[in-house]
């Protein structure tokens, strides 16, 4: 007798092989309706928001309390050694300070004679707190506590400290998903400023821990590019906004076919220490295709 | 009823716990996996249908708020806990050696599928960086956080078989 039938005077249990053949069609059919479009995002996104996410941000308010607290007992005696070293320092700087106040009018015309727009001033931002990480050990992304209400939408870009952070990938009503730039599954156009050659910028785990990542396709037939250029985001991206900085070059190799190059990226940002990021609220302006 | 409700909220605590706590605690990076000790020790104490219910669930909000696309995680999971499952029938309580030894063969045989399907369909090579760096030291912390959360789960889970018992002897 099949064990689904349902027997007199019994209550109907659906046999565990059965139900796991009926959520693996599931799983499966989710992933393929996913993978292409976001039907189930919304909702879905909507009940965690309101389930998971005022915890969150209570746990990361008591964690960033208590760190601070234990912070501070640390810092007091390392702050009086620090102290006396400033002061030295501040002696050497306002000498320097006066030095670079000339090269300042200088940069500035130079800036007038480029017309390079003063970085990123222009852009509309938003900021957010961090309020989780990533559960899992692969990829690198994180929780912020702004989401739809705020005016966040996906692929908007995220910054902190003046770097590129990541993307947002992923948006609830009361949170995001912020996809960062140094996940092993992420690429970003980028250009390097002095020469504006065309590279791509890569996330990669194994460095994740030396906070460094990795560049490919550099095409630079004249060799100029040298170790410290600034990279930034280039202008053919159609996710992330033009001239945001990224990081600046590490390393660079020739690669065996002698036409490109590759190598590592120190970056602008200390992922290791993020708890605040500023949220670009302007979209990258694309042609919509009819 | 009562075991549903306390069940969401262990899962739910659970990860609440890894993307925030934990990831304070982590060692070099690695933070414990603590979705796969509750999917597995669910399993075999449990059984099967436990076991992959609760695992769908714990990848179901792994997906939602980090997968790419909806319900890899909860695929890999339910069938850990499935698998799981199976062990229930050989399974004793006072036994410690047998949860150790399925929890941390759950753990590296999830580092080892989330490596072949999300690293290794990439041209991503370097299997033994990988295990070395990654798999080996999840499996090794997540081991060293069961020692704490398995007898907690446990605890818990006896108590909802006294409540469940006692219930049913009033109804007969």
């Amino acid at each position: 007798m099949s064990p689904i039938i349902k027997r007199k005077g019994e209550r109907f249990t659906l046999p565990s092989k059965y139900l796991l053949l009926i959520l693996t069609i599931l799983c499966t059919g989710m992933m393929l309706v996913t993978f292409g479009t976001d039907v189930f995002n919304r909702p879905l996104n909507t009940v965690v928001g309101y389930v998971i996410v005022p915890f969150q941000r209570g746990i990361s308010k008591m964690g960033g309390w208590l760190s601070n607290r234990s912070e501070e007992l640390v810092q007091i005696r390392t702050l009086l050694d620090e102290n006396a070293r400033l002061r030295e320092e501040i002696a050497a700087l306002t000498e320097e300070n006066t030095l670079l106040q000339q090269d300042k009018y200088e940069l500035n015309r130079m800036r007038e004679l480029v017309a390079l727009d003063e970085q990123y001033g222009a852009y509309n931002k938003v900021g957010a707190r961090i309020i989780g990480r990533d559960s899992g050990n692969w990829y690198s992304s994180f929780i912020i506590d702004k989401g739809e209400e705020d005016g966040l939408a996906v692929d908007m870009n995220v910054i902190a400290g003046g770097g590129l952070v990541g993307r947002v990938t992923s948006v609830g009503p009361n949170w995001a998903r912020v996809t960062s730039i140094i996940s092993d599954n992420v690429n970003v156009s980028a250009m390097t400023l002095s020469t504006e050659d065309n590279l791509t910028v890569s996330g990669d785990l194994k460095l994740m821990v030396d906070n460094c990542i990795t560049f490919r396709q550099l095409v630079d037939s004249q060799n100029k590019v040298v170790e410290g250029d600034k990279v930034v985001t280039s202008d053919i991206s159609d996710k992330y906004l033009p001239n945001i900085l990224i990081g600046y070059i590490n390393t660079i190799n020739r690669d065996n076919n002698n036409l490109t190059k590759s190598g590592l990226i120190t970056p602008a940002v200390d992922f290791e220490h993020l708890s605040e990021v500023l949220v670009i609220t302007d979209l990258k302006q694309t042609i919509v295709e009819e | 009823m009562l075991r549903k409700v306390v069940v969401t909220l262990l899962v739910l605590t659970c990860f609440i716990l890894q993307c925030s706590v934990f990831i304070g605690l982590a060692f070099a990076g690695i933070i414990p996996n603590l979705m796969i000790i509750l999917t597995s020790s669910f399993g075999f104490m449990r059984g099967e249908k436990e076991g992959l219910v609760i695992g769908f669930f714990c990848g179901l909000l792994s997906d939602i708020f980090f997968g790419g696309f909806l319900g890899f995680y909860a695929l890999v999971l339910m069938y850990i806990g499935y698998l799981n499952g199976k062990f229930s029938r050989i399974f004793y309580p006072e036994d410690i050696k047998l949860p150790i030894a399925l929890i941390i063969t759950s753990d590296l045989s999830y580092g080892i599928l989330c490596y072949c399907l999300m690293f290794l369909l990439r041209g991503r090579l370097h299997f033994s960086h990988y295990f070395t760096h990654v798999i080996l030291p999840e499996a090794l912390y997540t081991i060293v956080i069961t020692i704490f959360l398995y007898p907690a789960v446990l605890w818990i889970n006896n108590k909802l078989e006294a409540i469940e018992k006692r219930r049913a002897k009033k109804f007969v």
